[in-house]
């Protein structure tokens, strides 16, 4: 028999959403008080390059939600354990919302920057819109289907094709050049002075806190929903 | 307010305004949670004739 309380087998998570929500409300409030009060404005793009330290952070999240998503799908795959799938679920799903915020922010930010709220000639925006399509898809495969474990198996399957892009749209930019999207990180390191970087790396650590707080909440809320489905079955 | 100040502002909002309209899903949710939960207790509470 097809248990719903499959998925909701898995690590407790009493303690870990409100850590991971304290450590991303210090942590973003210090993170975002150092870039506005500490790190120096920008030579070339004055104050408007503060929204690099909220922009480059949820798209960094973004890949670190999507990797994630794709490492639980892989343990699916490996394991069989069925509270994979709803965890690479709750993964791919906070993925789409950072990935939704990076567009927005990306686009205000470019707005002020170059003038324009998007432009199709950059690749590393492209890719990264195709990315971000690619596991909002990821909903209508996963709805198409039945519950069960042919839609665990090809929504993991479909998980996992969706984590090549993420180098592609990360290195794409690095290998072929750009035209107006600034490369900070290289393979020589950070092209940043000291104190944006560390208000940087602040702003990312808040930022993946957070991103991990949502994460336990939304998978706690989605264990509550099939454990009461299959309750209701039950009693039926 | 300079211009770049506003879009600076703008960018930031946006993902205050994502946590409050997350924390509104939530807030949904988990009424949602307890009402089925309030069935569930009631209809196990008339199986068991209690």
């Amino acid at each position: 028999m097809w248990l719903l309380s499959e998925h909701s087998r898995g690590p407790s998570l009493r303690f870990g959403p409100p850590l991971l929500a304290a450590a991303a409300t210090g942590l973003l409030v210090v993170g975002f008080g150092l870039a506005f009060y500490w790190a120096p404005e920008d030579a070339d793009q004055g104050f408007s390059q503060k929204i690099f330290y909220l922009h480059v952070p949820i798209a960094l999240t973004a890949y670190a939600c999507f990797g994630w998503g794709a490492w639980k799908a892989l343990r699916l795959l490996w394991t069989g354990e069925r509270r994979y799938d709803l965890e690479s679920y709750t993964a791919i799903h906070m993925g789409v919302i950072f990935g939704l915020l990076t567009l927005i922010t990306g686009s205000i930010w470019a707005k002020v920057s170059w003038g324009v709220w998007w432009s199709w000639g950059e690749r590393q925006l492209v890719l990264f819109l195709i990315l971000f399509l690619f596991y909002s898809s990821y909903f209508m495969l996963r709805f198409s289907t039945e519950p069960g474990p042919r839609r665990e198996r090809n929504s993991a399957v479909y998980a996992l094709f969706g984590v090549v892009l993420i180098p592609v749209s990360f290195l794409a930019v690095r290998i072929a050049g750009t035209i107006l999207h600034p490369t900070i990180f290289t393979h020589e390191g950070a092209d940043l002075p000291g104190e944006m970087l560390a208000a940087f790396c602040v702003c990312l650590a808040g930022m993946l806190s957070l991103a991990g707080a949502l994460y336990l909440v939304e998978l706690s809320g989605k264990r509550i929903d099939a454990s009461l489905r299959e309750l209701k079955e039950l009693l039926a | 307010m300079t211009t770049s100040e506003k879009y600076v502002t703008a960018a930031y909002l946006v993902l205050l305004c994502a946590l409050l309209v997350y924390l509104l899903i939530i807030a949904l949710k988990v009424g949602r949670l307890e009402e089925e939960l309030a069935d569930l207790t009631r209809s196990a509470r008339e199986k068991l004739g209690g």
